[in-house]
Protein backbone atom coordinates (compact mmCIF):
# COMPACT_ATOMS: atom_id res chain seq x y z
CA UNK A 1 0.00 0.00 0.00
CA UNK A 2 1.27 3.47 -0.85
CA UNK A 3 1.29 4.99 2.19
CA UNK A 4 2.92 8.40 2.86
CA UNK A 5 4.49 8.82 5.77
CA UNK A 6 3.17 11.87 7.94
CA UNK A 7 6.06 12.30 9.65
CA UNK A 8 8.19 13.29 7.08
CA UNK A 9 6.33 15.71 5.34
CA UNK A 10 5.20 17.43 8.62
CA UNK A 11 9.06 17.70 9.26
CA UNK A 12 8.96 20.27 7.16
CA UNK A 13 5.76 22.38 7.76
CA UNK A 14 6.81 23.14 11.30
CA UNK A 15 8.57 26.31 10.31
CA UNK A 16 6.63 28.93 12.53
CA UNK A 17 4.25 28.54 15.51
CA UNK A 18 0.96 25.74 14.28
CA UNK A 19 -2.14 26.98 14.27
CA UNK A 20 -3.23 23.42 14.64
CA UNK A 21 -1.10 20.17 16.19
CA UNK A 22 -2.88 17.01 16.92
CA UNK A 23 -1.05 14.68 18.38
CA UNK A 24 -2.08 10.54 19.03
CA UNK A 25 -5.84 12.16 19.07
CA UNK A 26 -7.94 9.20 19.18
CA UNK A 27 -12.24 8.87 19.88
CA UNK A 28 -14.49 5.72 19.78
CA UNK A 29 -18.11 5.75 19.67
CA UNK A 30 -19.35 2.71 21.85
CA UNK A 31 -17.61 0.22 19.69
CA UNK A 32 -17.22 1.95 16.59
CA UNK A 33 -13.39 3.59 16.77
CA UNK A 34 -13.69 7.19 14.80
CA UNK A 35 -10.18 8.41 15.22
CA UNK A 36 -7.25 6.33 15.82
CA UNK A 37 -4.05 8.05 16.93
CA UNK A 38 -4.29 11.35 14.43
CA UNK A 39 -1.10 13.41 14.62
CA UNK A 40 -1.39 16.94 12.37
CA UNK A 41 0.17 20.00 12.15
CA UNK A 42 -1.49 23.10 10.67
CA UNK A 43 1.01 25.85 9.92
CA UNK A 44 -0.73 29.55 10.32
CA UNK A 45 -1.83 31.24 7.13
CA UNK A 46 -2.86 28.33 5.34
CA UNK A 47 -5.89 26.24 4.22
CA UNK A 48 -5.31 22.42 5.44
CA UNK A 49 -7.56 20.04 3.87
CA UNK A 50 -9.50 16.48 5.27
CA UNK A 51 -10.68 14.31 2.63
CA UNK A 52 -11.92 11.27 3.20
CA UNK A 53 -15.03 9.03 2.57
CA UNK A 54 -18.07 8.83 5.21
CA UNK A 55 -17.37 7.75 8.40
CA UNK A 56 -13.76 8.36 8.55
CA UNK A 57 -13.70 10.49 11.12
CA UNK A 58 -13.41 13.68 9.62
CA UNK A 59 -16.34 15.54 11.68
CA UNK A 60 -15.19 13.79 14.31
CA UNK A 61 -12.11 15.38 14.22
CA UNK A 62 -13.28 19.03 13.88
CA UNK A 63 -15.67 18.71 16.75
CA UNK A 64 -12.80 18.09 18.60
CA UNK A 65 -10.52 20.73 17.45
CA UNK A 66 -13.94 22.81 17.92
CA UNK A 67 -13.85 21.50 21.53
CA UNK A 68 -17.21 20.43 20.70
CA UNK A 69 -15.97 16.65 21.60
CA UNK A 70 -13.96 15.20 24.18
CA UNK A 71 -11.12 13.23 23.04
CA UNK A 72 -10.36 10.12 24.24
CA UNK A 73 -6.80 9.71 24.18
CA UNK A 74 -3.99 12.41 22.57
CA UNK A 75 -3.71 15.93 22.47
CA UNK A 76 -4.60 18.91 20.32
CA UNK A 77 -3.99 22.42 20.52
CA UNK A 78 -5.77 25.16 18.40
CA UNK A 79 -4.31 28.65 18.25
CA UNK A 80 -1.97 27.96 21.28
CA UNK A 81 -4.45 26.54 23.39
CA UNK A 82 -5.67 22.93 24.63
CA UNK A 83 -8.93 21.19 23.29
CA UNK A 84 -9.77 20.14 26.56
CA UNK A 85 -8.40 22.54 29.37
CA UNK A 86 -8.43 25.92 27.36
CA UNK A 87 -11.47 25.19 25.47
CA UNK A 88 -12.59 28.79 27.17
CA UNK A 89 -10.19 30.85 25.69
CA UNK A 90 -9.65 28.80 22.57
CA UNK A 91 -12.73 29.56 21.79
CA UNK A 92 -12.50 33.19 21.07
CA UNK A 93 -9.90 32.23 18.42
CA UNK A 94 -12.20 30.08 16.07
CA UNK A 95 -15.44 30.27 13.76
CA UNK A 96 -17.08 26.71 12.71
CA UNK A 97 -19.25 26.57 9.73
CA UNK A 98 -21.06 23.17 9.99
CA UNK A 99 -22.29 20.46 7.24
CA UNK A 100 -25.58 21.88 7.92
CA UNK A 101 -26.14 24.92 8.23
CA UNK A 102 -26.21 26.08 11.75
CA UNK A 103 -28.44 29.68 11.47
CA UNK A 104 -31.43 30.49 13.21
CA UNK A 105 -34.82 30.39 10.84
CA UNK A 106 -36.63 32.60 12.87
CA UNK A 107 -34.22 35.29 12.80
CA UNK A 108 -33.61 37.40 9.81
CA UNK A 109 -29.90 37.11 8.68
CA UNK A 110 -28.97 40.45 10.38
CA UNK A 111 -30.08 38.96 13.45
CA UNK A 112 -28.24 35.84 13.26
CA UNK A 113 -25.04 37.47 12.94
CA UNK A 114 -25.40 40.50 15.33
CA UNK A 115 -26.59 37.58 17.71
CA UNK A 116 -23.08 35.46 17.24
CA UNK A 117 -21.08 38.66 17.78
CA UNK A 118 -22.80 39.87 20.64
CA UNK A 119 -21.72 35.90 21.89
CA UNK A 120 -18.34 36.81 20.63
CA UNK A 121 -18.68 39.56 23.22
CA UNK A 122 -17.87 42.32 20.39
CA UNK A 123 -20.36 44.54 21.75
CA UNK A 124 -23.75 46.02 20.76
CA UNK A 125 -22.64 48.40 17.68
CA UNK A 126 -19.57 46.17 16.67
CA UNK A 127 -21.54 43.20 16.33
CA UNK A 128 -24.29 45.59 14.29
CA UNK A 129 -22.17 47.07 12.02
CA UNK A 130 -20.05 43.38 11.67
CA UNK A 131 -23.44 42.12 10.85
CA UNK A 132 -24.01 45.04 7.92
CA UNK A 133 -20.56 44.03 6.59
CA UNK A 134 -20.39 40.54 5.94
CA UNK A 135 -24.35 40.75 4.54
CA UNK A 136 -23.12 43.39 1.91
CA UNK A 137 -19.99 41.01 1.54
CA UNK A 138 -22.31 37.94 1.11
CA UNK A 139 -24.37 38.96 -1.04
CA UNK A 140 -27.25 38.85 1.00
CA UNK A 141 -27.82 42.68 1.76
CA UNK A 142 -31.43 42.46 0.13
CA UNK A 143 -32.37 39.91 2.13
CA UNK A 144 -30.88 40.80 5.48
CA UNK A 145 -33.73 41.97 6.92
CA UNK A 146 -36.09 38.65 5.64
CA UNK A 147 -36.45 35.78 8.42
CA UNK A 148 -33.88 33.34 6.84
CA UNK A 149 -36.37 30.58 6.47
CA UNK A 150 -37.61 32.26 3.16
CA UNK A 151 -33.64 31.70 2.08
CA UNK A 152 -32.60 29.70 -0.75
CA UNK A 153 -30.22 27.02 0.66
CA UNK A 154 -27.00 28.33 -1.05
CA UNK A 155 -27.98 31.85 1.19
CA UNK A 156 -27.86 29.63 4.37
CA UNK A 157 -24.70 28.62 3.40
CA UNK A 158 -23.30 31.90 2.83
CA UNK A 159 -25.21 33.06 6.15
CA UNK A 160 -23.68 30.09 7.88
CA UNK A 161 -19.53 30.95 6.36
CA UNK A 162 -20.59 34.73 7.44
CA UNK A 163 -21.54 33.40 11.14
CA UNK A 164 -18.22 31.73 11.36
CA UNK A 165 -16.52 35.16 9.93
CA UNK A 166 -17.79 37.15 12.58
CA UNK A 167 -15.54 37.78 14.87
CA UNK A 168 -12.53 37.62 12.15
CA UNK A 169 -11.10 34.64 13.81
CA UNK A 170 -7.75 33.58 13.59
CA UNK A 171 -8.55 29.77 12.62
CA UNK A 172 -11.64 28.49 10.83
CA UNK A 173 -12.96 25.31 10.62
CA UNK A 174 -15.67 24.46 7.29
CA UNK A 175 -17.05 21.49 7.29
CA UNK A 176 -17.97 20.56 3.90
CA UNK A 177 -19.05 24.42 3.72
CA UNK A 178 -20.00 23.68 -0.32
CA UNK A 179 -21.98 20.78 -0.22
CA UNK A 180 -24.83 21.44 -2.16
CA UNK A 181 -24.11 24.81 -3.37
CA UNK A 182 -24.18 25.33 -7.13
CA UNK A 183 -21.03 26.05 -8.98
CA UNK A 184 -21.28 29.82 -8.98
CA UNK A 185 -22.05 30.15 -5.05
CA UNK A 186 -19.49 27.32 -4.66
CA UNK A 187 -16.80 29.70 -6.69
CA UNK A 188 -17.43 33.00 -4.98
CA UNK A 189 -17.34 30.69 -1.66
CA UNK A 190 -14.05 29.73 -2.43
CA UNK A 191 -12.98 33.21 -3.59
CA UNK A 192 -13.79 34.31 0.47
CA UNK A 193 -12.31 31.83 1.83
CA UNK A 194 -9.11 32.64 0.05
CA UNK A 195 -9.44 35.87 0.99
CA UNK A 196 -9.13 35.26 4.46
CA UNK A 197 -6.25 33.58 4.16
CA UNK A 198 -4.86 36.01 2.61
CA UNK A 199 -5.56 38.09 5.51
CA UNK A 200 -3.84 35.27 7.90
CA UNK A 201 -6.19 32.92 8.71
CA UNK A 202 -5.72 29.33 8.71
CA UNK A 203 -8.68 27.19 7.86
CA UNK A 204 -9.05 23.45 8.13
CA UNK A 205 -11.75 22.16 5.30
CA UNK A 206 -13.45 18.92 5.01
CA UNK A 207 -15.08 18.23 1.66
CA UNK A 208 -16.15 15.54 -0.09
CA UNK A 209 -15.20 17.95 -3.63
CA UNK A 210 -11.56 16.70 -4.68
CA UNK A 211 -11.80 20.14 -7.04
CA UNK A 212 -12.12 22.18 -3.67
CA UNK A 213 -9.38 20.67 -1.73
CA UNK A 214 -7.43 20.70 -4.77
CA UNK A 215 -8.08 24.46 -6.13
CA UNK A 216 -8.06 25.66 -2.07
CA UNK A 217 -6.04 23.46 0.47
CA UNK A 218 -2.20 24.23 0.81
CA UNK A 219 -2.18 20.76 2.21
CA UNK A 220 -4.39 17.60 2.20
CA UNK A 221 -4.85 14.71 4.74
CA UNK A 222 -6.39 11.79 3.05
CA UNK A 223 -8.20 10.37 6.18
CA UNK A 224 -9.85 6.54 5.96
CA UNK A 225 -11.33 4.87 9.33
CA UNK A 226 -9.72 7.29 11.93
CA UNK A 227 -6.48 7.09 10.28
CA UNK A 228 -4.42 10.02 7.99
CA UNK A 229 -3.48 7.55 5.45
CA UNK A 230 -1.26 9.92 3.45
CA UNK A 231 -0.29 14.02 3.75
CA UNK A 232 0.94 15.88 1.93
CA UNK A 233 0.67 18.90 -1.27
CA UNK A 234 -1.85 18.11 -4.07
CA UNK A 235 1.09 17.62 -6.42
CA UNK A 236 3.14 15.89 -4.16
CA UNK A 237 0.26 12.94 -3.52
CA UNK A 238 -0.68 12.98 -7.04
CA UNK A 239 3.14 11.97 -8.04
CA UNK A 240 3.37 9.65 -4.97
CA UNK A 241 0.09 7.69 -5.28
CA UNK A 242 -1.74 7.86 -8.44
CA UNK A 243 0.01 6.40 -12.31
CA UNK A 244 -0.74 8.26 -15.59
CA UNK A 245 -3.81 6.27 -16.88
CA UNK A 246 -4.90 5.81 -20.16
CA UNK A 247 -8.40 6.98 -21.13
CA UNK A 248 -10.12 5.40 -24.22
CA UNK A 249 -13.50 6.04 -25.71
CA UNK A 250 -14.55 3.19 -27.29
CA UNK A 251 -17.52 3.04 -30.63
CA UNK A 252 -21.31 2.26 -29.83
CA UNK A 253 -20.97 -0.94 -30.41
CA UNK A 254 -17.59 -1.41 -29.50
CA UNK A 255 -17.32 -4.59 -26.06
CA UNK A 256 -14.71 -3.16 -23.05
CA UNK A 257 -14.08 -6.48 -21.77
CA UNK A 258 -12.58 -7.37 -25.41
CA UNK A 259 -10.33 -3.57 -25.02
CA UNK A 260 -9.81 -4.05 -21.32
CA UNK A 261 -8.05 -7.88 -23.01
CA UNK A 262 -6.22 -6.15 -25.83
CA UNK A 263 -4.69 -3.22 -23.26
CA UNK A 264 -3.90 -5.56 -20.05
CA UNK A 265 -0.28 -5.95 -20.81
CA UNK A 266 0.11 -2.18 -20.85
CA UNK A 267 -1.43 -2.27 -17.48
CA UNK A 268 0.53 -1.83 -14.46
CA UNK A 269 -1.70 -4.47 -12.25
CA UNK A 270 -3.77 -1.95 -10.79
CA UNK A 271 -7.73 -2.37 -11.29
CA UNK A 272 -8.61 -1.18 -14.75
CA UNK A 273 -12.34 1.03 -14.65
CA UNK A 274 -14.72 0.86 -16.97
CA UNK A 275 -17.77 3.49 -17.27
CA UNK A 276 -19.80 3.07 -20.00
CA UNK A 277 -17.78 3.03 -23.06
CA UNK A 278 -15.34 4.56 -21.44
CA UNK A 279 -12.24 2.68 -20.38
CA UNK A 280 -9.28 3.64 -18.14
CA UNK A 281 -6.29 2.00 -17.22
CA UNK A 282 -3.63 2.60 -15.27
CA UNK A 283 -0.44 2.60 -17.23
CA UNK A 284 2.61 4.08 -14.97
CA UNK A 285 4.74 6.04 -17.08
CA UNK A 286 4.77 4.36 -20.24
CA UNK A 287 6.64 6.41 -23.16
CA UNK A 288 4.32 5.89 -26.68
CA UNK A 289 0.94 4.88 -24.62
CA UNK A 290 -1.30 6.52 -26.97
CA UNK A 291 0.60 4.69 -29.74
CA UNK A 292 0.51 1.56 -28.77
CA UNK A 293 -2.85 1.26 -27.68
CA UNK A 294 -4.31 2.45 -30.51
CA UNK A 295 -1.88 -0.27 -32.56
CA UNK A 296 -3.58 -3.00 -30.36
CA UNK A 297 -7.33 -1.95 -30.06
CA UNK A 298 -7.23 -1.66 -33.99
CA UNK A 299 -5.67 -5.55 -34.12
CA UNK A 300 -8.05 -6.30 -31.64
CA UNK A 301 -10.87 -4.61 -34.03
CA UNK A 302 -12.27 -2.41 -31.24
CA UNK A 303 -13.80 0.87 -32.70
CA UNK A 304 -12.38 3.46 -30.85
CA UNK A 305 -13.75 7.14 -30.48
CA UNK A 306 -10.86 8.79 -28.24
CA UNK A 307 -7.74 7.88 -26.67
CA UNK A 308 -5.96 9.93 -24.74
CA UNK A 309 -3.66 9.98 -21.16
CA UNK A 310 -4.51 11.54 -18.41
CA UNK A 311 -2.55 13.08 -15.48
CA UNK A 312 -3.41 11.69 -12.24
CA UNK A 313 -5.95 13.96 -10.11
CA UNK A 314 -6.81 13.64 -6.87
CA UNK A 315 -9.90 11.20 -7.28
CA UNK A 316 -7.03 8.84 -8.62
CA UNK A 317 -5.24 9.74 -5.51
CA UNK A 318 -8.49 8.97 -3.47
CA UNK A 319 -9.28 5.90 -4.82
CA UNK A 320 -5.92 4.25 -5.17
CA UNK A 321 -5.47 5.27 -1.31
CA UNK A 322 -9.07 4.65 -0.54
CA UNK A 323 -10.82 1.82 -2.73
CA UNK A 324 -13.52 3.82 -3.80
CA UNK A 325 -14.19 7.30 -5.34
CA UNK A 326 -14.72 10.22 -3.08
CA UNK A 327 -18.03 11.62 -4.29
CA UNK A 328 -19.29 8.57 -4.30
CA UNK A 329 -19.34 7.33 -1.15
CA UNK A 330 -19.36 10.64 0.18
CA UNK A 331 -23.30 11.21 -1.63
CA UNK A 332 -24.56 8.81 1.00
CA UNK A 333 -25.75 9.28 4.27
CA UNK A 334 -24.26 11.71 6.64
CA UNK A 335 -20.84 11.17 8.63
CA UNK B 1 -17.47 38.76 38.69
CA UNK B 2 -17.06 39.99 35.19
CA UNK B 3 -16.95 36.16 33.93
CA UNK B 4 -20.95 36.05 35.88
CA UNK B 5 -21.44 39.57 34.31
CA UNK B 6 -20.64 37.91 30.77
CA UNK B 7 -23.10 35.04 31.80
CA UNK B 8 -26.09 37.13 32.21
CA UNK B 9 -25.35 38.83 29.29
CA UNK B 10 -24.52 36.04 27.11
CA UNK B 11 -28.17 34.37 29.02
CA UNK B 12 -29.95 37.79 27.85
CA UNK B 13 -28.92 37.89 24.31
CA UNK B 14 -30.12 33.89 23.66
CA UNK B 15 -33.67 35.31 25.99
CA UNK B 16 -33.74 37.87 23.11
CA UNK B 17 -33.35 35.31 20.48
CA UNK B 18 -35.64 32.64 21.78
CA UNK B 19 -38.65 35.88 22.13
CA UNK B 20 -37.85 37.49 18.71
CA UNK B 21 -39.00 34.17 16.64
CA UNK B 22 -42.25 34.16 18.63
CA UNK B 23 -44.49 36.96 16.92
CA UNK B 24 -43.06 35.43 13.53
CA UNK B 25 -44.38 31.90 14.10
CA UNK B 26 -47.83 32.23 13.78
CA UNK B 27 -49.02 28.88 15.51
CA UNK B 28 -46.83 30.19 18.78
CA UNK B 29 -48.34 33.10 18.73
CA UNK B 30 -51.82 32.03 18.88
CA UNK B 31 -50.90 29.04 21.41
CA UNK B 32 -49.53 32.39 23.77
CA UNK B 33 -52.41 34.85 23.11
CA UNK B 34 -55.52 33.24 21.58
CA UNK B 35 -55.88 29.75 23.13
CA UNK B 36 -55.31 30.83 26.57
CA UNK B 37 -58.16 33.53 25.99
CA UNK B 38 -60.03 31.40 24.42
CA UNK B 39 -60.06 28.61 27.24
CA UNK B 40 -61.20 31.12 29.80
CA UNK B 41 -63.77 32.15 27.83
CA UNK B 42 -65.17 28.44 27.16
CA UNK B 43 -64.61 27.80 30.99
CA UNK B 44 -66.23 30.92 31.96
CA UNK B 45 -69.26 30.97 29.23
CA UNK B 46 -69.89 27.30 28.41
CA UNK B 47 -68.58 25.39 31.76
CA UNK B 48 -69.37 28.06 34.13
CA UNK B 49 -73.29 27.56 34.36
CA UNK B 50 -72.87 24.03 35.32
CA UNK B 51 -69.78 23.67 37.72
CA UNK B 52 -70.83 25.00 41.53
CA UNK B 53 -68.44 26.47 42.94
CA UNK B 54 -69.97 28.16 46.66
CA UNK B 55 -69.02 31.03 47.62
CA UNK B 56 -67.14 32.33 44.28
CA UNK B 57 -68.34 33.75 40.90
CA UNK B 58 -66.90 31.03 38.68
CA UNK B 59 -64.54 34.00 36.72
CA UNK B 60 -63.37 33.89 39.79
CA UNK B 61 -62.96 30.65 40.70
CA UNK B 62 -60.97 29.91 37.19
CA UNK B 63 -58.78 32.72 36.54
CA UNK B 64 -55.85 31.70 39.31
CA UNK B 65 -56.30 28.12 37.92
CA UNK B 66 -56.39 28.91 34.32
CA UNK B 67 -53.51 31.42 34.31
CA UNK B 68 -51.90 28.37 36.65
CA UNK B 69 -51.94 26.13 33.69
CA UNK B 70 -51.41 28.25 31.22
CA UNK B 71 -48.17 29.56 32.99
CA UNK B 72 -47.43 25.79 33.32
CA UNK B 73 -47.59 25.44 29.55
CA UNK B 74 -45.32 27.88 29.05
CA UNK B 75 -42.18 25.59 29.10
CA UNK B 76 -43.68 23.99 25.64
CA UNK B 77 -41.36 26.23 23.84
CA UNK B 78 -38.64 25.09 25.49
CA UNK B 79 -39.32 21.64 24.93
CA UNK B 80 -39.72 22.04 21.42
CA UNK B 81 -37.68 25.32 20.62
CA UNK B 82 -34.62 23.25 22.77
CA UNK B 83 -35.30 19.77 20.38
CA UNK B 84 -35.18 21.99 17.36
CA UNK B 85 -31.87 23.82 18.37
CA UNK B 86 -30.26 20.28 18.91
CA UNK B 87 -31.43 18.74 15.86
CA UNK B 88 -30.87 21.89 13.88
CA UNK B 89 -27.02 22.42 14.68
CA UNK B 90 -27.60 25.55 16.84
CA UNK B 91 -26.64 24.35 20.13
CA UNK B 92 -23.59 23.09 18.31
CA UNK B 93 -22.91 26.93 16.93
CA UNK B 94 -23.40 28.50 20.19
CA UNK B 95 -21.05 25.64 22.02
CA UNK B 96 -18.59 26.87 19.46
CA UNK B 97 -18.49 30.34 20.49
CA UNK B 98 -16.70 31.93 23.58
CA UNK B 99 -20.09 32.64 25.32
CA UNK B 100 -21.23 30.99 29.10
CA UNK B 101 -22.58 27.06 27.58
CA UNK B 102 -24.33 27.75 30.34
CA UNK B 103 -26.60 30.42 28.49
CA UNK B 104 -28.08 27.88 26.42
CA UNK B 105 -30.44 26.09 28.93
CA UNK B 106 -30.78 29.42 31.15
CA UNK B 107 -32.30 31.53 28.54
CA UNK B 108 -34.24 28.82 27.15
CA UNK B 109 -36.29 29.20 30.97
CA UNK B 110 -35.90 32.77 30.84
CA UNK B 111 -37.59 33.67 27.70
CA UNK B 112 -40.72 31.46 29.17
CA UNK B 113 -40.65 33.26 32.01
CA UNK B 114 -41.21 36.37 29.99
CA UNK B 115 -43.70 34.81 27.36
CA UNK B 116 -45.68 33.28 30.93
CA UNK B 117 -45.93 36.98 32.01
CA UNK B 118 -46.80 38.59 29.06
CA UNK B 119 -49.35 35.41 28.66
CA UNK B 120 -50.81 36.22 32.58
CA UNK B 121 -51.21 39.87 31.81
CA UNK B 122 -53.39 39.11 28.59
CA UNK B 123 -55.60 37.05 30.72
CA UNK B 124 -55.69 39.15 33.44
CA UNK B 125 -57.45 41.56 31.19
CA UNK B 126 -59.76 39.37 29.66
CA UNK B 127 -60.53 38.07 33.07
CA UNK B 128 -60.87 41.97 34.02
CA UNK B 129 -63.29 42.64 31.26
CA UNK B 130 -65.16 39.93 31.85
CA UNK B 131 -66.06 40.44 35.37
CA UNK B 132 -63.28 38.85 37.68
CA UNK B 133 -61.85 40.86 40.32
CA UNK B 134 -59.08 40.76 43.00
CA UNK B 135 -59.86 40.88 46.45
CA UNK B 136 -56.70 41.38 47.98
CA UNK B 137 -53.82 44.11 47.58
CA UNK B 138 -51.85 44.68 45.35
CA UNK B 139 -48.54 43.26 46.93
CA UNK B 140 -50.00 40.48 47.49
CA UNK B 141 -51.46 40.12 44.05
CA UNK B 142 -47.81 40.61 43.28
CA UNK B 143 -46.77 37.76 45.54
CA UNK B 144 -49.42 35.39 43.36
CA UNK B 145 -47.82 36.31 39.97
CA UNK B 146 -44.35 35.91 40.96
CA UNK B 147 -45.21 32.00 42.68
CA UNK B 148 -46.79 31.26 39.74
CA UNK B 149 -43.90 32.65 37.64
CA UNK B 150 -41.72 30.61 40.05
CA UNK B 151 -43.93 27.35 39.35
CA UNK B 152 -43.68 28.05 35.64
CA UNK B 153 -40.33 28.00 35.95
CA UNK B 154 -40.56 24.47 37.58
CA UNK B 155 -42.17 23.40 34.54
CA UNK B 156 -40.25 24.66 31.88
CA UNK B 157 -37.22 22.66 33.27
CA UNK B 158 -39.45 19.62 33.27
CA UNK B 159 -40.10 20.53 29.31
CA UNK B 160 -36.47 21.16 28.57
CA UNK B 161 -35.82 17.30 29.75
CA UNK B 162 -39.00 16.18 27.72
CA UNK B 163 -37.34 18.48 25.31
CA UNK B 164 -33.30 16.44 25.38
CA UNK B 165 -35.16 13.08 25.72
CA UNK B 166 -37.80 13.44 22.96
CA UNK B 167 -37.05 12.24 19.15
CA UNK B 168 -38.08 15.53 17.45
CA UNK B 169 -39.82 18.75 18.52
CA UNK B 170 -43.35 17.52 17.67
CA UNK B 171 -43.12 14.74 20.17
CA UNK B 172 -41.32 16.81 22.96
CA UNK B 173 -44.02 18.71 22.69
CA UNK B 174 -47.19 16.58 22.93
CA UNK B 175 -44.93 14.38 25.74
CA UNK B 176 -45.26 17.17 27.96
CA UNK B 177 -48.94 17.65 27.22
CA UNK B 178 -49.58 14.37 28.43
CA UNK B 179 -48.00 14.96 31.33
CA UNK B 180 -49.38 18.27 32.19
CA UNK B 181 -53.17 17.95 30.86
CA UNK B 182 -54.19 15.27 33.36
CA UNK B 183 -52.19 17.12 35.68
CA UNK B 184 -53.93 20.28 35.58
CA UNK B 185 -57.13 18.64 35.08
CA UNK B 186 -57.38 16.59 38.09
CA UNK B 187 -57.23 19.57 40.60
CA UNK B 188 -58.45 22.20 41.66
CA UNK B 189 -57.94 24.63 38.52
CA UNK B 190 -61.16 24.44 37.35
CA UNK B 191 -63.57 22.72 39.90
CA UNK B 192 -63.72 21.69 43.44
CA UNK B 193 -62.13 18.89 44.33
CA UNK B 194 -65.16 17.78 46.41
CA UNK B 195 -67.00 17.15 43.28
CA UNK B 196 -64.50 14.21 42.17
CA UNK B 197 -65.03 10.87 42.61
CA UNK B 198 -62.59 9.86 46.33
CA UNK B 199 -59.97 8.24 44.58
CA UNK B 200 -59.53 11.46 42.00
CA UNK B 201 -59.81 13.50 45.18
CA UNK B 202 -56.91 11.96 46.74
CA UNK B 203 -55.24 12.05 44.10
CA UNK B 204 -56.20 15.91 43.41
CA UNK B 205 -55.81 17.03 47.05
CA UNK B 206 -51.86 15.85 46.59
CA UNK B 207 -51.54 16.69 43.16
CA UNK B 208 -49.02 20.43 43.62
CA UNK B 209 -51.41 22.01 40.90
CA UNK B 210 -53.93 21.89 43.80
CA UNK B 211 -51.78 23.07 46.41
CA UNK B 212 -50.41 25.95 43.93
CA UNK B 213 -53.85 26.68 42.64
CA UNK B 214 -55.47 27.26 46.39
CA UNK B 215 -51.75 29.59 47.10
CA UNK B 216 -52.73 31.72 44.44
CA UNK B 217 -56.58 31.78 45.01
CA UNK B 218 -55.24 33.17 48.60
CA UNK B 219 -53.16 35.28 47.14
CA UNK B 220 -55.75 36.86 44.35
CA UNK B 221 -59.24 36.46 46.32
CA UNK B 222 -58.24 36.20 49.96
CA UNK B 223 -59.35 32.51 50.26
CA UNK B 224 -58.69 30.86 53.88
CA UNK B 225 -56.13 27.96 54.18
CA UNK B 226 -52.84 28.94 53.69
CA UNK B 227 -50.95 26.85 50.99
CA UNK B 228 -48.72 29.51 49.51
CA UNK B 229 -45.42 28.28 51.88
CA UNK B 230 -46.25 24.63 50.66
CA UNK B 231 -46.76 25.69 47.03
CA UNK B 232 -43.37 27.85 47.29
CA UNK B 233 -41.68 24.82 48.30
CA UNK B 234 -42.84 22.56 45.47
CA UNK B 235 -41.86 24.92 43.37
CA UNK B 236 -38.11 25.13 44.55
CA UNK B 237 -38.26 21.46 45.29
CA UNK B 238 -39.20 20.72 41.19
CA UNK B 239 -36.36 23.19 40.17
CA UNK B 240 -34.40 21.55 42.38
CA UNK B 241 -34.53 18.00 40.64
CA UNK B 242 -35.36 18.83 37.20
CA UNK B 243 -32.80 21.19 36.81
CA UNK B 244 -30.13 19.37 37.44
CA UNK B 245 -31.49 16.53 35.69
CA UNK B 246 -32.00 18.40 32.55
CA UNK B 247 -28.34 19.99 32.62
CA UNK B 248 -26.86 17.19 33.20
CA UNK B 249 -29.21 15.21 30.41
CA UNK B 250 -28.01 17.61 28.36
CA UNK B 251 -24.16 17.68 29.13
CA UNK B 252 -24.87 14.05 28.17
CA UNK B 253 -26.66 14.83 24.42
CA UNK B 254 -23.82 17.43 23.11
CA UNK B 255 -20.95 14.92 24.31
CA UNK B 256 -22.26 13.07 21.35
Amino acid sequence: MQTLQPSQSLARAVSDEPAIVTQGLSKSYKNVRALTGVDLVVPPGSVFGLLGPNGAGKTTLVRILATLLKPDAGTARVAGYDVVREGGRLRTQIGVAGQYAAVDENLTGFENLEMVGRLYHLGGRVAQSRADELLQHFDLEEAGRRPVKTYSGGMRKRLDLAAALVARPPVIFLDEPTTGLDPRSRVSLWETIERRVAEGSTVLLTTQYLDEADRLADRIAVIDHGRVIAEGTSDELKHQVARERLEVVLGEGADPTVALQALAVMGDGQQPRVEGQVISVSVGRRPGAIVEAVRRLDTARVEIVDVAIRRPTLNDVFFTLTGHKAEESAAGEAE
Amino acid sequence: MSQLLAGIGDTLVITRRNLIRIPRAPDLLIGFTVQPVMFVLLFVYVFGGAIKTPGFKYVDYLMPGIITQTIAFGGYLTAVGLNEDLRKGLVDRFRSLPMARSAVLAGRTLADVIMNLLATALMVAVGLAIGFRFATSVPQVLAGILLLLLFGLAFSWIFALMGLLASSAESAGSIGFLIVFPLTFVSSAFVPVQSMPSLLQAFAKANPFTIVVDAARALFLGTPGNSIWAALAWSIGLIAVFAPVAVARYRRVVAN
